[in-house]
């Protein structure tokens, strides 16, 4: 008797296995990301100020409608497309030199691996906060450095003037992301097999041409492996922008991240703050699903 | 490393070519590393040095004032409550990751090895919910957690760090476990074993190096994440290192030598990770997207 309820309670198992090995992570993600987002799309519907929650009130889409006619919202949105397009093409470019330089090293090939990882060890608020110090105007290394080579000291406003401020938070992203490109795309150049390169070679196709009609065809895969899983990190460039700029002086660097903590936390317009936040998941969900579309395309015309 | 096709050029090549290439690639992957020296260093030199002008590249001598007065030995005037910190990131990160990997290897088996209905939408859904950056999350679980007596609690913070690293921990190991062949388990299961013996005793030891990427993993993310954090963390009952690395900045003047310092204790056991785990951590990167 007992022994066939065990065996019931066994076979219940057995066979509801694969739900029930998914359902505590359904759990947790449901009640600490999905209810939230849920109850954060009702709080972007109303006017929720921090300083005064009792007057919060129901108000519609009147808060997206603002944010429509908010000047630093479009400004936030160009500069969060700026910075993430030349990060990402100058990324996947520089990876794909070093790839191929480190890919021909005949000695201490495994050290030279390890040592382009090394800002990949860094969180990226460290990263913000080295690079905020290196650009800093008065002691920071940037200039020091430019008065070490030329002997004259310039105050060059890097965190403070427009377009200087991107480039510098640039800097920092490229230096802290690149390396991810290198190792991905080392790992993809290492995967190639040998035979067309050989073929080639006993054609007497240039290295150039080896490259551009082996290599970059094949290792299309990887490209998009590497810009999916950079896109699924988006928001870490919200660390980077926080700590050298804030998103400012005046809004100048503002990005969509920085201007949705600005909103929520620092205005303390909560209602708003949410709505702003929407917008970025909904552009981060394009993008990813675009991104997948095309891995999934990749992969088809490789094999 | 090289296939033998690389050898074979390079060996038609004049030696010293090859030797002066060797030395080129050193120096621009060396250009990448400095700025890991000069932290390490500045947090090492006398004060004055730290932003002298022009600059001094090596230390005229090492001091350690930096690190006696981040642990706050000998005098008590401390400015950071090092020991918070170190206890509330330690506290997050290890809950965050243990419970993240139990949950995500059990998710991540069954994503691999079972289709059911709905199985992949579902895959999809989780993908979407990693996707969603921190600060977007956070906004409402501020006002759920103040509600639930959660918030400036490091409890509080665990659990958001769970949900955030479970999607991941899932993806990678379902790559994992998709390179273990089924056949074992088909083989285990006419021996008389029931299918979560076949897991137990079959996959999940097969699976022990993947399991220590996705660990690390979740621990560096932990470790260092700041948007989430710097929301829902008040006072150092629950502040972490990088949120804690605001200390360092009063209105006008930054103890730059100070906040190195720091930064070196950040990366310790991100360096230790990186360089026990790099075969797997490449691995892990790549997610068992190709082999």
């Amino acid at each position: 008797m007992i022994r066939s309820i065990r065996e019931g309670r066994q076979r219940f198992f057995d066979r509801n296995i694969a739900l029930l090995m998914i359902l505590p992570a359904i759990i947790i993600v449901t009640v600490l990301i999905v209810v939230p987002m849920v109850y954060s799309f009702y709080l972007s519907l109303t006017n929720l100020n921090l300083l005064h929650p009792s007057r919060a009130r129901f108000i519609g889409f009147k808060n997206y409608l603002k944010l429509l006619e908010d000047p630093i919202f479009w400004r936030s949105l160009m500069n969060t497309v700026i910075f993430m397009g030349v990060a990402v093409n100058v990324e996947f470019f520089l990876g794909l030199i070093l790839a191929q330089l480190i890919f021909k090293v005949t000695r201490g090939q495994s050290t030279v691996r390890t040592a382009i990882m090394a800002p990949m060890m860094f969180a990226p608020v460290l990263v913000g906060f080295q690079f905020k110090w290196f650009f800093n105007d008065q002691v920071g290394l940037v200039n020091n450095l430019i008065y070490f080579f030329t002997g004259e000291y310039h105050l060059i406003p890097w965190l403070i003037n427009y377009p200087l401020n991107l480039f510098a938070l640039l800097a920092a992203e490229i230096w802290m992301s690149t390396p991810f490109m290198v190792i991905i795309l080392l790992a993809g150049l290492v995967s190639l097999p040998v035979e067309p390169f050989e073929a080639a070679a006993v054609d007497g196709a240039s290295s150039w041409q080896q490259f551009r009609y082996i290599t970059l065809p094949l290792i299309g895969p990887f490209t998009y492996i590497a810009m999916v899983i950079r896109s699924l990190d988006l928001g870490r460039a919200y660390d980077l922008v926080r700590i050298m700029t804030a998103g400012g002086p005046a809004n100048r660097s503002e990005m969509i991240w920085t201007y949705t903590f600005r909103l929520a936390i620092t205005d303390n317009k909560f209602g708003m703050g949410t709505a702003m936040s929407f917008v970025t998941v909904v552009l981060s969900f394009a993008f990813v699903i675009y991104l997948f579309r095309q891995l999934a395309k990749s992969r088809q015309e490789v094999y | 490393m090289s296939p033998s096709y690389v050898k074979r050029v390079s060996a038609r090549k004049k030696h010293w070519q090859q030797g002066l290439y060797n030395v080129i690639v050193y120096v621009i992957v060396l250009i990448f590393f400095l700025p890991v020296i000069w932290i390490i260093l500045t947090s090492m030199r006398p004060e004055v040095e730290v932003n002298a002008r022009p600059p001094i590249f090596l230390p005229q001598k090492l001091v350690f004032d930096s690190f006696i007065h981040l642990f706050g030995a000998g005098h008590a005037e401390k400015s950071v409550p090092f020991y918070n910190y170190l206890g509330n990131s330690l506290f997050a990160s290890l809950l965050s990751t243990a419970l993240a990997l139990t949950i995500g290897t059990l998710s991540g088996y069954s994503f691999a090895r079972f289709r059911f209905k709905g199985s992949n939408s579902t895959f999809i859904g989780m993908m979407l919910a990693r996707s969603i950056p921190g600060i977007a999350v956070s906004l409402p679980l501020f006002i759920l957690f103040a509600r639930l007596g959660l918030l400036d609690k490091k409890m509080g913070l665990s659990l958001a760090y769970t949900a955030m690293n479970i999607p991941f921990t899932t993806w990678l190991m379902q790559g994992f476990f998709k390179d273990i062949p089924a056949d074992l388990d088909e083989a285990a299961q006419i021996d008389g074993c029931s299918r979560w013996q076949s897991f137990t005793r079959i996959d999940l030891p097969l699976a022990l190096p993947g399991l220590a990427a996705s660990g690390i993993f979740a621990f560096l993310t932990s470790w260092n994440e700041f948007q989430i954090a710097s929301v829902l963390t008040r006072t150092p009952a629950s502040k972490t290192f990088p949120v804690g690395l605001y200390d360092f900045t009063q209105q006008f003047t930054v103890d730059w030598r100070g906040m190195c310092a720091m930064s070196v204790v950040m990366l310790v056991p991100a360096i230790v990770f990186v360089l026990l785990t790099q075969r797997q951590l490449v691995r892990g990167l790549t997610f068992g997207a190709f082999k």
